[in-house]
């Protein structure tokens, strides 16, 4: 039987993992290798990378550093961040990404998710949308959450699938960094909307959190966090032992 | 020595890494001196079936293939490279494979029901059929990465592993020196580290 998905995400800026609380203040963690071969080690079923570095310089960092985390885990990595053009896809699936992941490069322009997938295949092309309320209807914001779009998130998101995207990681600003729960209406009103996986992000603060994510948006495939899993505050393996004793399936180490 | 076959396909990266990681010698390579002077192979591949199909006969790596096959040597196709071993395909029109192993690629979709969706992405387990060297160590239960729509319809004296998804589908595939993957064993963590040795040894 297929295993929901724990997923810690790794905000990368010169190297260095980082993690942000509601998008702004920005404190250093740990390195991106010994982050992810921990992770690796201790549970995660798959670790996304997003390349936070503004800088041409910071990105060749990036891309240094990714080779050398994909030389060393050997579970599925994915990478965003900065992922405009197809020089993009190429550039980190050359560093040993398997999925790249699309955000503010899909709304400048909706074609790269269906030339990427042409070209690199569906399963490769994950749109990542970040989603806020705005005068109660879900509205998509790009550049990391600063600018609003206009655009509705259920139908953009409907439309990145039918253009080959193969997966949807749905984040949500108004949970994001609040550590109360992941946005279980949002969640899943884009499972209903769409039939690729569905990975849910923003909000998780306890282990709680994930139940309750699995058992009440059954139709979700994985719970990503960062800051939980960094500081320590949910053990990955016993995070999944909790979830097993609620009857939600995982895989165990 | 192990040759990866590089006909455009995929990310040969991980393979490559996986391997190093295991002590085993493996080369990425396009030169049919090399796969023929090779002692295992293996055939990558992601995305869709026609277009690495066509890939594999316009580099003539097909007809090496089939005769490195066909003299015994150990060959391993993964995700869309054990699809290629099969006759034919389904997806986005018919295509023919390399025909190494009878049975065809069918997809899940009017499969499965609509609670499952498709692709398949993530951890499954494995129940292992047939007792193919390429499992040895391993249990029935394990967990491998899968990433697929599409899977293999063949008999099941072909099938060495098969995994739930809505329906029983064939994980992975075996006729005497062939193997096949549907799931990535280099994307497996250490259980898949363990199936790419054994296949460095059977």
């Amino acid at each position: 039987m297929l295993t929901k998905r724990i997923i810690p995400c790794l905000d990368v800026k010169d190297g260095r993992v980082v993690k942000g609380v509601n998008f702004k203040s920005l404190s250093d963690i740990s390195s991106p290798v010994s982050l992810g071969k921990f992770y690796s080690e201790n549970g995660a079923d798959e670790l996304v990378f997003y390349d936070i570095t503004a800088s041409a310089e910071g990105r060749k960092l990036f891309s240094d550093i990714l080779k050398e985390v994909a030389s060393n885990i050997f579970i599925p990595l994915t990478v965003g961040g900065g992922i405009n053009t197809l020089d993009d896809f190429d550039r980190v699936l050359k560093c040993g990404a398997d999925k790249v992941s699309v955000n503010s490069g899909a709304i400048k322009n909706p074609d790269i998710l269906e030339k990427a997938a042409k070209l690199y295949g569906s399963q490769c092309v994950v749109l990542s949308v970040d989603i806020k309320r705005v005068n109660g209807v879900f509205t998509v914001f790009s550049r990391g959450g600063r600018d609003n779009t206009g655009i509705e998130a259920i139908e953009w998101i409907k439309r990145g699938v039918s253009l080959g995207a193969g997966e949807i990681v749905v984040n949500s600003i108004d949970t994001d960094g609040v550590k109360k729960g992941f946005d279980l209406e949002l969640l899943s009103r884009v499972c209903d909307a769409v039939n690729v996986p569905v990975i849910a992000s923003g909000g998780a603060g306890s282990v709680d959190d994930f139940t309750k994510l699995f058992k009440e948006v059954p139709k979700i495939s994985a719970g990503l966090a960062a800051s939980v899993f960094h500081f320590g505050e949910i053990e990955i393996p016993e995070l999944k032992k909790e979830l097993k004793r609620n009857d939600i399936e995982v895989r165990l180490v | 020595m192990i040759a990866i076959i590089d006909y455009g396909v995929g990310n040969l990266f991980s393979l490559k890494s996986s391997f190093a990681a295991i002590g085993v010698e493996a080369l990425v390579t396009d030169n049919p001196d090399e796969i023929r002077a090779a002692q295992r192979l293996i055939l990558p591949g992601v995305g869709a079936f026609g277009d690495a199909a066509d890939k594999l006969k316009k580099s003539g790596l097909d007809i090496v293939l089939k005769e490195e096959a066909a003299k015994g040597k150990p060959l391993m196709g993964i995700c869309l490279g054990m699809q290629l071993l099969f006759e034919k395909s389904y997806e986005f029109g018919e295509y023919e494979g390399l025909g190494l192993i009878p049975g065809e690629i069918v997809p899940f979709e009017g499969k499965i029901s609509k609670e499952y969706r498709i692709p398949q992405i993530g951890w499954n387990s494995l129940n292992l059929k047939n007792n193919s060297p390429i499992y040895k160590g391993l249990k029935n239960g394990d967990y491998v990465y899968f990433v697929h729509s599409f899977y293999a319809e063949c008999e099941d004296k072909y099938k060495s592993a098969v995994s739930e998804y809505g329906i029983e589908f064939t994980a992975s595939v075996m006729k005497d020196n062939i193997f096949g993957c549907q799931f990535h064993p280099e994307k497996s963590g250490e259980i898949g580290l363990k199936i790419l040795k054994n296949f460095s040894e059977v």
